[in-house]
């Protein structure tokens, strides 16, 4: 086994997460190196890094020794379009993918790799028609924090055979161990899209739906008081369906996206929430006061809070509603004394998998739900 | 048997007489699902009413060290509801209460008897169905579904059972009664909704799911098309795929099939057809109607020499009876069968097709061919007659020469029927030894003691070492553990 300076590299100055500096980085270039480092930094704590477009997300580590940067374990291993899969190195950053007339409907922060979003299980708007990377996810490949090598699913949509660890990996915040390849399923490239643009109200959502027009996206944002419906397809079924949309919201067909669509509604040092409602309670936390951004058609909203105590209105509102509300980010001063997990049901559960897949807590430790 | 009488007792004094089944010849009604050929008779049935009978049960046999399984209404087809001979078989097919349907959520709450189609039954007035839709949706439960991430024909465009739960309340190994996730979406934490469905039973027991309710579409459209050859029906699916048509199912039939479903349920599918597709689209009118034409001029440049487009939903209903009843319409043409359940890639479809009918020519053995063509889930059912010598193990040599074919083509050992007893022999030609392994880990954090619906999925038990405990506290001196 090489020794672990040959594997890594010293940290610099921006080899740091959430204010924690890290000691070594390693940038593995295939999945056999990354179970060789792996195996070599046994009793170091340990955080995977992709783009770095999320790694502010989340409390900082308890402790930080390596830094593992999945970018050189990028590259398309395989794109079968008549199957409609692709197979993906875990350090791709998604803008980069090339699949011809076919996608990987999954929505981005610029620079974001296919890991960072399935580790953190980020969505956007378009999660309401094509769903979000767990649904997407057929197969993974990962290292375990003890070095083994571990793949579950496969290149086939339809397949039960066995444990679906991709699901268990997905949003896992880099607590289970490190994330080398993916496999997704792929859609089409739809042949036309339209947006239709209004101000009607949240409220104006069930109507949408019960319209049958098949949204694939349907967002509201409160600073503006927009609510945008995208629609795809057919060229002339586009046009047909946004005419009806049009007409239903009193709104207006636009080619392009609101300059607001699928963005972060916080700047960099606020405080950043992922808030989660059932359908019929998006009204009511749209009307609550606070700067709202986000999916009126699935009931997953982001939210900038100006302080702790509208964090806790809100995290109220939505538990109270059956919801979730989790703090994304926040300025270190703010992150210290918040919970930014909130209530969390099943949590032991979760302690007895964290258990038996990193018993050192050595990975991304304190990063995830209850000190995990 | 000491102990299964001790808890016989003792959950008669907390259920009910009525709920406990010792007697021998009842529980000899429990001793197979599906799969009728597997057959334990259990050491003890119980019918519980409610989730926390469930626990109870959970929690008596988890004191006692005694196995269960959970079983739904037993359509299973891997034999994952299989009774364990000193075990507690737990038939969940009491608690069919639909709790609510919400549409204003897009969701309904129901209990794990519950009928899957009863759920679209309850929803439909509302414009509203449920998704996942197995073959066995008449009679199949959500609970079963649960455990199998049951799929069904229109899963290529809508997903299975997994995409469709938001929600679920289980009863742990140990006995605790657990919520997770609900009507919102991305509850925080790991995904334990997304480990437990299609689990098979290992991981505990449903006792209330949460589903997604789909808009009903705004028009559907199905039409049949009959072709020479198998490979030309193989390359019109792949045109219809490669013209980005995403349809809500694609299904194929062989001859064989075909000759069979005729014989059962004179579905009138075109004479002289070496195959047959079922292609449905649904949606908004203004995609399907074009896409519906593309679609039709796809198949006739294919070589379809004949298409029927359902003129109205009798006809619709008619081309779906041929598909739906293949299973059950093969006794027609054959004493027995073995139906099979495997995965290829959609574009290895003819070339697979004709090295199964090799190998079905090279033992003498008939295959008839129904399957998924949109996802390349293959449903061969091979034919044999039990009372002929030899042909029972010919069938069965034929029917994993198929599975090996399968992984050949990288696909899969099962696309919606499970592992369950049957394929947990073939999981080591899918997965590797680490592989398994790993997935055993969730076994472990759920089910250190390997009581729930043991010998299930894999083919050798790990030792989940010295049970795991809550010692964050422990390791992390003075870091806070909430």
């Amino acid at each position: 086994m090489a020794a672990l300076d040959e594997l890594t590299r010293p940290a610099g100055d921006d080899d740091h997460v959430g204010g924690v500096p890290a000691r070594l980085v390693a940038s593995p270039a295939s999945t056999e190196e990354a179970a060789a480092l792996v195996a070599a930094a046994q009793g170091l704590s340990v955080v995977v890094r992709g783009g770095g477009t999320k790694i502010h997300w989340g409390p900082p580590p308890r402790s930080l020794d390596l830094i593992i940067d999945t970018r050189r374990l990028s590259g398309v291993v395989e794109h079968a379009a008549g199957d409609l899969i692709t197979v993906v190195g875990a350090g791709t950053p998604l803008g980069d993918l090339a699949l011809g007339d076919q996608q990987l409907a999954i929505d981005f922060h610029p620079g974001a790799t296919v890991g960072g979003v399935v580790a953190t299980g980020a969505s956007g708007p378009r999660r309401l028609h094509y769903g979000t990377a767990r649904d997407l996810l057929i197969g993974i490949t990962v290292v375990r924090p003890d070095g083994v090598v571990a793949r579950s699913g496969g290149k086939v949509v339809k397949n039960v055979a066995g444990y679906d660890l991709g699901k268990l990996y997905t949003g896992s915040y880099g607590t289970l161990g490190l994330i080398t390849e993916c496999v997704f399923r792929l859609h089409p490239r739809p042949a036309a899209s339209a947006y239709v643009r209004s101000t009607a109200p949240a409220q104006a959502v069930s109507a949408i739906l019960a319209a049958q027009v098949a949204p694939t996206a349907i967002e509201i944002d409160t600073a503006t008081g927009e609510l945008a419906v995208l629609l795809e397809g057919t060229a002339s079924g586009v046009r047909e369906r946004a005419a009806l949309i049009e007409k239903l919201l009193a709104g207006e067909v636009s080619e392009t996206a609101p300059g607001w669509w699928g963005r972060d509604p916080w700047a960099p040092d606020e405080i950043g929430l992922k808030l989660s409602v059932p359908l019929s309670k998006v009204p009511a936390l749209v009307d609550s006061g606070s700067a709202l951004r986000g999916s009126a058609g699935t009931g997953v909203l982001y939210a900038a809070a100006r302080d702790i105590t509208e964090v806790e209105r809100l995290r109220a509102l939505c538990v109270r509603s059956g919801g979730h509300a989790v703090v994304l980010t926040a300025p270190a001063e703010v992150r210290d004394i918040l919970d930014m997990w909130g209530p969390v049901p099943g949590l032991a559960v979760m302690r007895r998998i964290k258990e038996q897949f990193d018993p050192g807590y050595r990975f991304a430790p304190g990063r995830f739900v209850g000190g995990i | 048997m000491a102990d299964i009488d001790a808890l016989a007792l003792a959950l008669r004094a907390e259920l009910g007489p009525e709920q406990v089944v010792t007697d021998r010849q009842t529980l000899r009604t429990y001793e197979c699902d599906g799969l009728a050929h597997y057959k334990v008779i259990p050491a003890l049935v119980v019918l519980p009413h409610t989730a926390a009978q469930v626990a109870t049960v959970v929690k008596a046999c988890a004191a006692a060290g005694v196995p269960f399984v959970a079983r739904g209404s037993g359509t299973g087809l891997s034999g994952g509801a299989l009774p364990h001979a000193e075990g507690v078989l737990i038939v969940t097919a009491q608690m069919r209460r639909i709790v609510e349907i919400a549409p204003a959520d897009e969701r309904a709450v129901v209990e794990p008897g519950v009928i899957n189609l009863q759920v679209t039954r309850a929803a439909t007035p509302h414009g509203y169905y449920y998704a996942p839709d197995p073959s066995s949706q008449q009679i199949c439960s959500i609970g079963g579904n649960v455990a199998e991430n049951s799929g069904g024909a229109h899963c290529l465009k809508y997903g299975f059972t997994t995409n469709h739960v938001t929600g679920l309340q289980i009863v742990t190994p140990d006995g605790d009664l657990v919520r997770l996730g609900g009507r919102a979406l991305d509850p925080p934490g790991y995904d334990l909704i997304g480990a437990f469905v299609g689990s098979e039973g290992t991981l505990g027991v449903a006792t209330e799911v949460t589903v997604r309710l789909t808009r009903l579409p705004e028009s559907v459209r199905t039409l049949l098309a009959a072709f020479t050859s198998i490979d030309a029906a193989g390359a019109a699916t792949s045109a219809i795929i490669a013209a980005g048509v995403v349809p809500a199912a694609i299904e194929m039939m062989d001859a064989l099939a075909i000759e069979a479903a005729e014989a059962a349920v004179a579905c009138g599918y075109p004479p002289g057809a070496a195959a047959v597709l079922v292609v449905e689209l649904d949606g908004p009118s203004a995609e399907v109607e074009a896409q519906f034409e593309q679609v039709t001029a796809l198949c006739t440049k294919e070589g379809a020499f004949e298409i029927r487009i359902a003129a109205d939903e009798a006809e619709r209903a008619l081309f779906w009876k041929g598909r739906k009843s293949a299973f059950a319409a093969v006794g027609r043409i054959s004493p027995d069968y073995i139906v099979q359940d495997g995965v290829i890639p959609r574009t290895a479809l003819p070339e697979v097709l004709r090295r199964i009918s090799e190998v079905a020519d090279s033992h003498g053995v008939r295959v008839a061919n129904v399957f998924h063509a949109g996802d390349g889930n293959l449903h061969p059912l091979v034919l044999f007659d039990a009372r002929v010598e030899g042909e029972a193990e010919r069938a069965e040599t034929v029917s994993g020469a198929i599975i090996d074919l399968c992984i050949e083509y990288g696909g899969s050992i099962t696309g919606e029927h499970g592992v369950g007893m049957d394929k947990a022999k073939y999981m080591p030609r899918m997965f590797g030894d680490d592989d398994l392994d790993t997935m055993q880990l969730v076994r472990c954090a759920f089910d250190p003691d390997h009581l729930s619906n043991p010998g299930k999925v894999f083919p050798t038990p790990r030792l989940c070492g010295e049970r795991p405990g809550s010692n964050l506290a422990e390791r992390f001196p003075g870091v806070e553990v909430f």
